[in-house]
């Protein structure tokens, strides 16, 4: 038996659940209740611009501050003794295992106009600062949600990078920084790549954290979507139409990321 | 540098956790604040464990994450082999697809998902509930297998299993012991990925389900939505404990597990 058959059920998964479903949200983007063929859907995406701009926005800073944030314990994680790694490992990740409406609900209580932040500040004769249902707080609680989806691939990847290979560079002179923008980054690109998709899409279609934390007033494309389909502005045509402008912007975005994975270059 | 890492990797902790150590000690706290602490009681989690609502979508949490996690597995892994020994060109358009519900935000592949649903639903004897839930879990589960299998098969030397077996391995026992061991870790983090995003899923869930089947998430949904109850907060308390005691569980059988490896093992 060749060993390609054994992705036959998850082809025929692939295609029934993947495909289809995505193609149903094309369809709906291009027609009316009727059936008929419309741009009319498409073409009133365009009254959303400024959503769109808030979003891409908004999740563009968190997934950096995520990048920074993650970057540096990913590489402390990586050259840990082996034995101390899991462990550490296991006490980074243990936060993501908690109900993510959890942890976005937690901030909630911090934040709030009577929240601890606030009674603190209150106690030493500041604020009370207005922190929930700012933009603000919709990064925070971006970064805080998603920092872990981008430690995990970052230190996958810097597991596997030889200690020696950091020594030889030292050795033929490189300095700590060049050390680290020509061999380390270049090494950790995939890692780099994959953690910036798995901050930046749940980023920028969230609509809890935008509802929980930025109150009415932070609307993202995800509330836009979730709205047209089981809101009160129901309108499927719309919502397909919308989500099929977001997946064109992450692909755009993708397309861009991918440009800088070194996966077909030659490493020097 | 040393120590100045020691710091920061502090700093990152603190970050990561106040929040949820704040949730705990407000869910023993007996006024309903959540910033004033009054006195100690156990009085929500009373409550919580009187709540018929939480308790039944906790079990089907599990049941979905557990099933969908395991089936997501085998049928991920089993592709990956597939799809490693298939020719570039096919491989690239399956990988393509695969990576289709990873790049693109939960809620489409929920909004997707809801849109075939409600195609068979109006046609068949189709119910949003548990089959829904299952389906859309497994869907969003299988590309993380792949992805975390596939990239073992590329840093493992092919020649390796090929050795293997000009050593004596028939060509399954070389599979098992050489190249199983190889991409192990690639499947173990794929099923505690695909468990994790099952059992944290909200978004998809709230697309596919129905209204005889609430997943935990969901029902936190809507607790949030109403009013700040403290129920909440003995609830995080409780599923952060289980969390600590199964990571720590599975921490130490890791640990035994590689002692073991350490002194002996043969083809």
């Amino acid at each position: 038996m060749k060993l390609k058959y054994f992705s036959a059920p998850y082809l025929v998964w692939m295609i029934v659940f993947i495909l289809v479903p995505l193609l149903m949200i094309a369809y709906f983007a291009f027609t009316t209740d009727g059936g008929d063929f419309t741009i009319r859907n498409v073409s009133d995406v365009g009254q959303y611009a400024n959503i769109f701009v808030r979003s891409i926005w908004l999740s563009l800073i968190a997934t950096a501050i995520c990048l920074v944030i993650a970057y540096p314990v990913a590489f402390i994680l990586s050259r840990m003794d082996k034995h101390k790694q899991g462990t550490m490992l296991m006490i980074v990740m243990l936060p993501m295992w908690m109900n993510f409406l959890l942890r976005t609900y937690a901030w909630m209580t911090l934040l709030g106009n009577n929240g601890i932040i606030n009674n603190m500040l209150g106690a030493v004769g500041l604020g009370p600062v207005r922190m929930i249902n700012t933009s603000g707080a919709v990064v925070l609680g971006m970064v805080y949600n998603y920092l872990p989806f981008m430690i995990l691939p970052l230190y996958s990847v810097m597991v596997k990078i030889d200690k020696s290979l950091l020594e030889a560079a030292s050795d033929l002179g490189c300095s700590s920084a060049s050390t680290l923008f020509r061999v380390v980054v270049p090494l950790t690109m995939p890692g780099i790549t994959s953690g910036i998709t798995m901050v930046f899409v749940p980023a920028i279609s969230t609509f809890i954290i935008s509802r929980m934390l930025g109150g009415g007033s932070n609307l993202l494309i995800g509330d836009l979507i979730e709205m047209q389909f089981l809101g009160n502005a129901y309108n499927p045509h719309l919502g397909a139409a919308i989500s099929l402008v977001l997946m064109v912007i992450i692909l755009v975005i993708m397309t861009v990321m991918n440009q800088f994975d070194p996966d077909d270059q030659v490493l020097i | 540098m040393k120590k100045l890492g020691k710091i920061y990797l502090a700093l990152v902790l603190l970050f990561l956790y106040v929040p949820i150590f704040v949730l705990i000690v407000f869910s023993f706290n007996e006024s309903k604040s959540s910033s004033v602490f009054s006195g100690f009681t156990l009085d929500w989690y009373k409550r919580l464990f009187n709540n018929r609502i939480i308790i039944s979508s906790l079990v089907n949490t599990i049941i979905i994450a557990v099933a969908a996690s395991i089936i997501s597995t085998i049928l991920g892994t089993l592709a990956a082999i597939g799809i490693n020994s298939m020719k570039r060109v096919p491989r690239t358009v399956i990988m393509n697809v695969t990576n289709m519900p990873i790049i693109n935000p939960e809620i489409v592949t929920g909004v997707s998902l809801m849109l075939l649903f409600s195609f068979f639903a109006a046609r068949m004897t189709l119910e949003f509930g548990f089959v829904t839930l299952l389906i859309a879990h497994i869907t969003f589960d299988v590309p993380y297998v792949i992805l975390s299998v596939m990239p073992k098969f590329r840093q493992m030397d092919p020649h390796l299993y090929e050795a293997a077996q000009d050593l004596g391995c028939s060509p399954f026992r070389a599979f098992r012991k050489v190249v199983l061991p190889e991409i192990m870790p690639g499947v173990v983090s794929g099923f505690l990925m695909s468990f994790t995003y099952s059992l944290d899923d909200f978004v998809i869930s709230y697309f596919t389900t129905g209204s005889t089947s609430q997943t935990l998430p969901i029902t936190i949904y809507s607790m949030t939505r109403r009013k700040v109850s403290p129920e909440i907060n003995a609830l995080s308390t409780l599923i952060f404990l289980v969390v600590v005691i199964v990571l720590l569980v599975k921490n130490l059988l890791e640990s035994k597990a590689a002692k073991k490896r350490l002194s002996g093992g043969s083809c």
